[in-house]
């Protein structure tokens, strides 16, 4: 229950909350103001903030000098490919481990669990040699297997915690009703899981979208995805702020939408069901 | 209860994960430890011979290891120390009833969606730049001298970006924690007088203890492998100031291309991670029953 607040006290907490939010929020808010200015704007001092003469020519600049929508597009393919290859490859095995547990389920998953905690830069130098001697360095293909197998325990674990919480006498019934195992996935439990499915897909995207170790070790330019094509922007160079700006804007728009949408599975998908 | 047969099917679709995890641990892991007691530099190829735990030593006993050591510890400190805290006083705050606590919780979540890259190369340019930054203009606002960041404080400066990112985090789920403590019992407490002070030492933070651990434990595997706001900032200087276990893997592999004693150095990483994720397996480990 809701306790009676008085409201000045509600005020107070309206306005500190606001404002150390709009803190919190204010770099992401300075990058996206500095990419509709000029570049000699985006310097000037003192710095403007909304009353300066709105420009698009930034964006224009960004895509003209390197092609953006070839990374843009780099980075849907990885993410989008990775996370679904990792559903096709988890879902089966978080249904059974659900649904048909064995004295071993356990123990599974709390190993899928510590490959997690592998750190990427103990195999650093194998899967550089591989993907040198197979011929996958900057390629899209290798990055998603990479992905793939990196996120793999995430999408294991959230969906078995979500296949978990459907209840087992309607698979029951429907067994009993003679449905094979075929029926008893496509017709019972597909729609009963697909909430869980889209959370998981939406989690696992923006952690791949986001994932910046072996993107840019394991890309040069063919393949590079956002992450990559932003560390291009590292070395100096003249007057660079609102283009930057401009490209990072354009980076992390997409999944910070996203984002806003998953605030609840994140806390579930990164924490392994211990914090309810 | 689960007949033979779906017992059977249940086994054969586990196994392309479980193979496919297995995989990816086994061979680049092994592969790792052969090459670790190797000398072998990739700009001499064909030269490789055994020379047994020699890598080892030459990492471990490198200056750069202390360094890169140190470094290590007190940017995962600092880290874990500023969200932690900021995590709860945000959450204390964010619990609290006001108007428009949505939109403030998008607000405050925001910084975790944005990539490392994008993160770094803000905070490097449009804030911490001595010259163009912001934090420049409102030093010369107030009569001051503006600060180098990057050259001066460079590990202070990854630590803040780094904290940025991962306040969200921390906040997110002290806040779901907090949300699951009854209301009743702050009620009860409140009507026996005690003080806000005792509300939160006794009451509050006793309930978080676990989500602490759990925020802690995670991010501590996360933070130990920043890399990437390293590389696009200082490149691990100046000298190796700014140098951490993950990056001098990295430089000593892939630019000095010395895969020996960085395949060494990676064991070290992997050792590392591990004493930190025996704790968090447990935990989990605990709250889970089948």
């Amino acid at each position: 229950m809701a306790r009676r607040v008085p409201t000045s006290r509600k005020w107070l907490v309206t306005i500190a909350a606001w404002a150390i939010g709009f803190l919190i929020f204010f770099p992401i808010l300075w990058t996206i103001l500095t990419s509709f200015k000029t570049e000699a704007e985006a310097i000037a001092s003192p710095p403007s903030f909304l009353f300066f003469d709105w420009t698009l020519d930034s964006y224009r600049e960004v895509q003209s000098r390197s092609n953006y929508f070839l990374h843009f597009y780099n980075s849907v393919i990885i993410s989008l490919g990775s996370t679904l290859l990792g559903l096709v490859i988890a879902i089966p095995a978080a249904w059974s481990m659900a649904f048909v547990p064995a004295k071993r389920t356990k123990d599974v998953l709390m190993w899928m669990l510590s490959t997690k905690m592998l750190p990427p830069v103990g195999v650093l130098i194998p899967i550089y040699l591989l993907f040198r001697d197979f011929g996958l360095l900057d390629s899209r293909f290798g990055l998603v297997i990479v992905l793939t197998l990196i996120n793999l325990p995430i999408i294991v674990w959230m969906l078995f915690t979500y296949f978990r919480e459907i209840p087992g006498e309607i698979l029951e019934a429907a067994r009993m009703d003679g449905a094979t195992l075929w029926a008893e996935i496509v017709h019972v439990l597909t729609p009963m899981a697909v909430p869980g499915i889209a959370s998981t897909l939406l989690l696992n995207v923006i952690l791949a979208w986001n994932e910046a170790f072996w993107t840019l070790n394991l890309t040069a330019a063919k393949a590079a995805p956002l992450t990559a094509f932003i560390a291009s922007y590292s070395s100096p160079e003249g007057l660079f702020y609102a283009k930057l700006s401009a490209a990072s804007t354009m980076a992390i728009a997409p999944i910070l939408i996203l984002g806003w949408f998953s605030q609840k599975q994140l806390v579930r998908g990164l924490t392994f069901g211990a914090v309810k | 209860m689960a007949t033979a047969h779906s017992r059977t099917a249940a086994r054969f679709m586990i196994a392309p994960a479980v193979l496919l995890l297995l995989a990816w641990m086994i061979i680049p892991l092994s592969m790792t430890l052969y090459f670790s007691t190797l000398r072998y530099n990739l700009l001499m190829p064909g030269m490789e011979d055994f020379i047994g735990f020699d890598n080892y030593s030459y990492f471990l006993t490198d200056p750069a290891f202390f360094a890169a050591l140190t470094n290590t510890l007190l940017l995962v400190g600092g880290v874990l120390l500023i969200t932690v805290i900021g995590g709860i006083l945000l959450a204390l705050l964010l619990d609290q009833p006001m108007f428009g606590q949505g939109i403030v919780r998008i607000l405050v979540i925001a910084p975790f969606f944005v990539m490392p890259t994008v993160s770094a190369l803000v905070w490097k340019n449009m804030f911490m730049n001595p010259v163009n930054g912001l934090f420049a203009f409102l030093t010369k606002a107030v009569g001051l001298q503006p600060f180098d960041f990057l050259s001066h404080a460079p590990l202070t400066s990854i630590i803040i970006m780094v904290a940025w990112q991962w306040l969200p985090f921390a906040t997110l789920i002290l806040l779901t924690a907090m949300q699951s403590l009854d209301s009743e019992q702050i009620e009860a407490a409140e009507m026996d007088g005690a003080g806000a002070f005792a509300r939160f030492f006794h009451i509050v933070l006793p309930h978080l203890t676990r989500a602490i651990t759990v925020v802690v434990l995670i991010q501590t595997i996360f933070l130990l492998s920043v890399f990437a706001e390293i590389l696009v900032t200082t490149n691990g200087g100046p000298g190796t100031a700014s140098t951490n276990i993950t990056y001098l893997v990295y430089a000593q592999s892939l630019l000095q291309f010395d895969v020996g004693s960085g395949s060494a150095g990676g064991i070290v990483a992997v050792i590392l991670a591990n004493i930190v994720a025996i704790f968090l397996m447990r935990m989990i480990g605990k709250n889970l029953d089948i």
